[in-house]
């Protein structure tokens, strides 16, 4: 196959940025619950996953400016991107709503990442390999942290299994995006080196609906609803998201700690 | 979410293979399974343990203050209890 060169170091970087995003926004959400999660142990639990993604988001973005160049770097690319430049997957930037829904929302993609990384593991891209090895033993960990949550809102009082109940209603159109590829990472995907994330979707069907049925849960098939992360198209929260996360270094750019 | 309905968690941690878990303190947690990531995120976190214990503090028996008459004082006043008690002969000096 022929191939040119500067257009796959560019739809390359795009990728690793892809996911440096999805990490960074989720992890960013996540810490919103910082010193305000139901009680302290919970709350030194979630902020750890928050932590967990925020340096996931580092070592991408880290690889990202390497392959940018231009003195690009870790964090110029966290805060001086606008929205329309992010490109991570609208479920990761969801605000956390109450309780049920931040653990549904993060079980859902907890689920996503174990599988999605234990394939980036195989990619052939050796920086993407490492960072997806290392990572998914994070992620296992999350899985294992929100799988009880479930069955305990759906086991727990009447109020906790209504709320898990709308929060399975509510995230509903924004599951069918996580399948979703888009052109460039389906070339990549091609390439050895993206993971096709459409093959997840029956795995990760199967891993919640076998979950679902246990809990005695509605599990509705997943429909493509919305879309438009990997192209820069957001729900209205990103926006308001990143104004807390970049206003220190748009109001004083190169501030250091 | 009401912590006074969540149960209490007592956590003994083994800092390294081959030394014992010592308890470390305790916390609030739902199940025992969440005690023990709970524990995991609380107490080991920057790699202080490789072995997490995690017991419901209800199913501790535990001596009380009141006991200390009978279980402790009558001990200190056995000397012969102790090997310190007894003289050796030179001939086991090293023992």
């Amino acid at each position: 196959m022929i191939t040119n060169t500067n257009t796959n170091t560019e739809i390359l970087t795009r990728f690793v940025m892809s996911l440096a995003d999805d990490s960074l926004v989720l992890g960013q959400r996540l810490t919103e619950l910082c010193s305000s999660a139901p009680y302290l142990e919970e709350d030194l639990a979630i902020s750890n996953v928050a932590l967990d993604y925020i340096g996931r988001a580092s070592m991408f973005y880290k690889y990202a400016a390497e392959l940018t160049g231009e003195g690009s770097t870790e964090d110029s690319l966290a805060f001086f991107r606008d929205e329309r430049q992010y490109t991570n997957l609208l479920i990761n930037e969801l605000p956390n709503g109450d309780f049920a829904f931040t653990l549904l929302k993060q079980y859902y993609i907890d689920v996503f990442n174990c599988l999605y990384l234990e394939q980036l593991s195989q990619s052939s891209d050796q920086t993407l390999s490492a960072i997806a090895l290392k990572t998914l033993k994070e992620s296992r960990y999350h899985l294992k942290r929100s799988i009880p949550w479930i069955r305990q809102l759906a086991g727990g009082t009447e109020e906790s299994l209504h709320r898990l109940e709308l929060a399975i209603e509510e995230l509903h159109s924004f599951i069918g995006e996580m399948f979703v590829m888009s052109d460039w990472e389906t070339q990549l995907s091609n390439d050895g080196i993206a993971v096709d994330r459409a093959s997840l979707q029956s795995l990760w069907e199967e891993q919640v609906s076998t979950l679902f049925k246990e809990c005695a849960l509605n599990y509705s098939q997943t429909e493509i609803k919305i879309k438009g992360g990997r192209d820069g198209i957001h729900t209205e929260h990103l926006g308001h998201l990143l104004t807390e996360l970049q206003f220190i270094q748009r109001s004083h750019p190169g501030l250091e700690w | 979410m009401n912590q006074e309905k969540l149960a209490v968690y007592e956590v003994f941690v083994r800092s390294a293979r081959g030394l014992d878990h010592i308890h470390v303190g305790s916390l609030h947690a739902e199940s025992p399974d969440h005690a023990l990531m709970y524990a995991r995120d609380v107490y080991i976190r920057r790699s202080e343990g490789v072995s997490i214990w995690v017991v419901e503090q209800t199913n501790i028996t535990a001596s009380k203050e009141e006991d200390i008459a009978q279980f402790v004082e009558p001990m200190d006043d056995k000397d012969y209890r102790h090997a310190t008690h007894f003289v050796l002969p030179d001939e086991v000096n090293n023992m």
